[in-house]
């Protein structure tokens, strides 16, 4: 009989509606190695925990699902960082594909093997990529990490051609200001095959958590992001905004 | 006959067969709302009027009520609510929300509801009636057994009929557009002639028909002091609608009861629409205003009920339920450009909980109308939805839904309707001995009760299943009297009138609390469960020391034994023989009366405290479902429907807008999905609201700001100001799905 991969995953979502098209399962993963000041899911940043679930048994969770998402839904790996436990996520997309899921994966686009990476990638039908800031300065503030691991995901992005999602969360006083989605506008221009670039507004749910776990918030003070506020950021986003197809 | 020139097909027009004229002239509509129109002047006086009335009715409760007449057909003078601009016409009295009193169910009734709202029945009226009439109410009494009713007193079974009109039958109103009431009487006369067999059975349906065709002279005249000849087919677009609904207002001049829906008119109506447009002698406009304002008059029916009424069932519904859409075949679809009109009447007169809009839904309806239903379920949380795919081979394409759930082929079928027993409480019968956890009354004999510290599964099926049979003789007893004592004392003449002379009879059972039975079961077995008992030695606490899977995760260990708990009801209910050879059926659906049955209710095994509501109908325990919306969807699709719980399996359905989508589009195609994947994996019912948790919440707090808000709970939809507190804190308390 085969072995499958053990991995850990935080919990299942079954009903995704906003990552990704459609209805999707969402796979949330145990670990990640950024620690990002907005961090809304600090309970994942952990390596392991006690949920350690066989690629099989996740797989076999998603196919419950099939009538929701067989009409343009399907199966969104987020965490945590998925790319975290790449080989575990690599078989995992296999078997999906396999089976005829439409697979994404929601990813800072760090944390994984490069062993794996163009395979994973040749697997994934759509990448969510959180965008966490265009400057190495900003995003060593944001994220604790350089840019390095990251920029060789972009370049391995376009390799392999993967459609793609941008993310950017728009933090008051950090980056809600029309100068930098300017900026992002034009660094956007890096990627290509871009289906669309949504801008999150960053919010305070998250606090409670870091209460529990004990770990210190860095954003105290800061309020969540202003909802027209940020309607205006994306319509001065998207005003003009040409996708490199 | 020269109203019937112009439509094809012939089946129809040598019997009685709506559903064959339906299907040789219906013309599907498959674009979208782009031809829809607004309000028109005449229906916004007549609406700005009712809306006056509803605010002053929703401080008093009551507006009026008629305390000199009693029910009937034909008992009340003409009442109209602007008259020069009203195109359908016909009110329940001689004023619109003035209530009717209908003592034939019950006296007692009566008199509490009167008291409650400051009303006296008319003394000589109430003496005469007293001395010459016996009610339905104590016909049921004389006959119910002492088990019977220690098992009412103790809400072990509650909700009966006993004390007011049944309901739940749907008249084919349609057949009097049709064919007219002459040729409806003409047909009823054959078959009375054809019974000549006589024995107990026959004499009561000779004696049955003979009073259907007295109704249906009573229409005749009831319809003619509007000033419409009501013996002959309708010719137009305007009668057709009007002869139909002059149908209804007869049953609910007659008749109190508690669900009266109105079938499913809208492909019917279309037809004389479609034709009037293409003769030119009616315009778009026009049918919007017949559409209008026939559901302006299904919003104003009202019944006579007592606090305590509304309390189980919140908001004054009435259920005047209209069913909308749904597949001919496995390829055409009965939509028409009027499912899209009635749908348009939430624009044009706004929100409201009645009639209860039903949906029946099919992944093949056309695209569009998927589209446009659930954009008005999003903007207005006042549609259900129920599975066509699932019904229509039971039930043929021309069946509509009674009350929230229930359906019934329209002109073949009717149903006795039976409420439910409290579930829960026969679990903690088989705990206790048979006795209630509350009062300490013995109610069912003959269980050893439970003794040791911690729960044993097999221990406590076995009592329980000695509980069951045992509560479900009872329960059919009791069921057999009060349709034995209706028929016999309140017989709903105006609406058999419609209805085939043979007919086949459902018997609507129904079980309330099933999501903490079978997460009691799952607790025992998985969870490790210590008991705790009161000095009478009856439970009134329980320590679960483990996890267990809860029913609303999709986790079949405990998802089967929700399943095979409603298949060991339904085995028990068919061991009886029914009045009127009605075959049994079985419903997971509690109105808002999951509120009372929590506070009836002491502490269960799942760790439930006493006295906290239950989930409503088949939904999980508020809190319980943890992994998303689909798993707690899936766990409720595996509840068995055909064969077992065919009167329907009811699910509401809470969901932020952020949740559903981050634009209005995509949470249309969204909810869309979510419905098709629903109805596919073979579930029955949903009741959809898209809302903020915290705008209900505001809303609890601020009535005023809110004073057309409605919510869809257990099977109907309801005015959130007409709520109690408590029943506002259970809707806030439930599961919303959010976004993660």
């Amino acid at each position: 009989m085969k072995k499958f991969k053990e991995g850990f995953i935080n919990s299942i979502e079954t009903m995704g509606l906003v990552d990704g098209p459609g209805i999707r399962i969402v796979i949330f993963m145990q670990g990640c190695p950024l620690r990002c000041i907005f961090c809304h899911n600090p309970e994942t940043w952990k390596n392991k925990n006690n949920i350690k679930l066989t690629s099989k048994e996740i797989v076999d969770e998603v196919r419950k699902y099939r009538p929701y998402i067989e009409m343009g839904g399907g199966v969104t790996f987020s965490g945590g960082e998925p790319l975290f436990q790449s080989e575990f996520l690599l078989e995992m997309l296999k078997m999906c594909k396999k089976a005829g899921i439409h697979t994404c994966l929601d990813t800072s686009g760090t944390g994984y093997s490069k062993k794996y990476l163009d395979e994973i990638l040749k697997y994934t039908d759509l990448v969510i990529l959180d965008i966490k800031a265009i400057d190495l300065e900003n995003y060593k503030k944001i994220t604790g990490k350089d840019m390095t691991s990251f920029n060789y995901f972009k370049e391995r992005l376009k390799v392999n051609d993967n459609k793609i999602w941008l993310r950017q969360v728009i933090i008051p006083t950090i980056n809600d200001n029309e100068e930098y989605i300017l900026k992002l506008k034009e660094y956007i221009k890096d990627f290509s095959n871009v289906e669309k670039v949504e801008l999150l507004g960053y919010h305070t749910m998250g606090k409670e958590k870091y209460k529990k776990l004990k770990i210190k918030y860095r954003l105290d003070g800061i309020d969540d992001m202003d909802k027209e506020k940020l309607k205006e950021l994306q319509n001065i986003l998207n005003n003009d905004l040409k996708y490199n197809k | 006959m020269q109203e019937w020139e112009g439509f094809k097909g012939t089946k129809w027009k040598n019997n009685i067969d709506v559903e064959n004229f339906i299907t040789c002239n219906y013309k599907e509509y498959k674009d979208d709302d782009k031809f829809l129109t607004g309000i028109s002047k005449k229906t916004s006086k007549v609406w700005g009027k009712c809306k006056k009335l509803l605010a002053r009715e929703a401080i008093s409760g009551v507006l009026d009520v008629e305390t000199f007449i009693m029910s009937g057909i034909d008992n009340f003078e003409v009442g109209y609510i602007d008259r020069p601009s009203e195109v359908i016409v016909g009110l329940q009295t001689d004023a619109p929300l003035k209530r009717i009193v209908n003592p034939y169910g019950g006296l007692r009734m009566v008199e509490k509801s009167l008291e409650a709202y400051g009303y006296h029945l008319d003394k000589e009226l109430e003496t005469r009636f007293k001395e010459f009439r016996k009610t339905h109410n104590d016909g049921v009494f004389d006959a119910y057994t002492k088990e019977i009713k220690l098992a009412r007193h103790n809400h072990l079974i509650t909700g009966l009929p006993d004390a007011y009109g049944r309901g739940r039958i749907i008249g084919d109103y349609r057949r009097l557009a049709l064919y007219g009431a002459d040729l409806l009487i003409e047909s009823k006369k054959i078959d009375l002639n054809n019974i000549t067999i006589i024995n107990e059975d026959t004499i009561r349906l000779r004696e049955e028909v003979s009073e259907q065709i007295k109704a249906l002279e009573l229409i005749k005249k009831m319809a003619f002091r509007y000033g419409f000849d009501v013996s002959k087919p309708a010719k137009n677009a305007r009668e057709a609608i009007q002869w139909t609904y002059f149908a209804y207002l007869a049953a609910i001049k007659q008749n109190n009861g508690a669900a009266t829906s109105i079938g499913r008119n809208t492909t019917f109506f279309d037809i004389y629409i479609e034709k009037d447009i293409e003769k030119g002698i009616l315009t778009e406009e026009e049918a919007q205003e017949l559409i209008d304002q026939y559901v302006i008059k299904l919003r104003l029916v009202r019944h006579l009920r007592t606090p305590d009424y509304n309390e189980l069932f919140a908001g004054d519904p009435t259920w005047v339920t209209e069913s909308i859409g749904g597949m001919l075949d496995d390829e055409n679809s009965l939509v028409t450009k009027t499912s899209f009109r009635i749908l348009n009447t939430l624009n044009n007169i706004g929100e409201s909980a009645e009639p209860n809009l039903t949906i029946l839904w099919s992944k093949k309806l056309p695209e569009n109308f998927k589209k446009f239903a659930t954009n008005m379920s999003i903007k207005t949380h006042t549609l259900q939805f129920e599975n066509d795919d699932l019904m229509r081979p039971i039930y043929g394409n021309d069946y509509a839904i009674s009350c929230c759930v229930s359906a019934l082929r329209l002109g073949y079928q009717t149903q006795f309707f039976g409420a439910r027993i409290n579930f829960v409480k026969v679990l903690l019968y088989a705990l206790n001995g048979g006795k209630d956890e509350i009062t300490g009354d013995l109610v069912i004999d003959g269980i050893e009760p439970i003794e040791g510290e911690y729960l044993d599964a097999e221990e406590v099926l076995k009592r329980f299943d000695k509980v069951l049979a045992k509560t479900v003789k009872i329960y059919v007893d009791a069921l057999n009297i009060i349709h034995y004592m209706h028929d016999k004392y309140a017989y709903e003449s105006s609406q058999m009138a419609f209805l085939n002379t043979n007919l086949e009879y459902l018997m609507a059972f129904g079980l309330a609390g099933i999501s903490i039975v079978a997460d009691s079961f799952s607790a025992i077995q998985f969870g490790h469960v210590r008991v705790k008992r009161d000095e009478r030695g009856i439970t009134n606490a329980f320590d679960i020391e483990f996890d267990y899977p809860r029913y609303g995760n999709n986790d079949d260990r405990v998802d089967t034994v929700a399943k095979n708990l409603v298949k060991r009801v339904y085995r028990e209910l068919k061991k009886y023989p029914l009045y009127k050879n009605a075959i049994p059926t079985l419903s997971l659906l509690t109105i808002t009366s999951n509120v009372v049955y929590g506070k009836h209710t002491g502490a269960t095994p799942d760790g439930r405290k006493a006295g906290v509501p239950f989930s409503p109908g088949a939904n999980p325990t508020q809190g319980a479902d943890k992994n998303g919306a689909l798993a707690s969807l899936a766990s409720v699709a595996k509840i068995p429907y055909k064969d077992c719980c065919q009167d329907g399996i009811s699910n509401t359905f809470s969901i932020t807008p952020n949740a559903l989508g981050s634009d209005d589009e995509t949470r249309v195609v969204n909810l869309v999905k979510i419905l098709d994947g629903y109805f596919t994996s073979g579930a029955h019912h949903l009741n959809v609201n898209v809302l903020d948790k915290n705008l209900l919440v505001d809303a609890m707090n601020n009535p005023n700001k809110y004073p057309n808000l409605t919510i869809r709970v257990s099977g109907y939809a309801v005015n959130f100001n007409k709520l109690t507190r408590e029943q506002k804190e259970e809707v806030i308390s439930r599961t919303f799905h959010e976004k993660v």
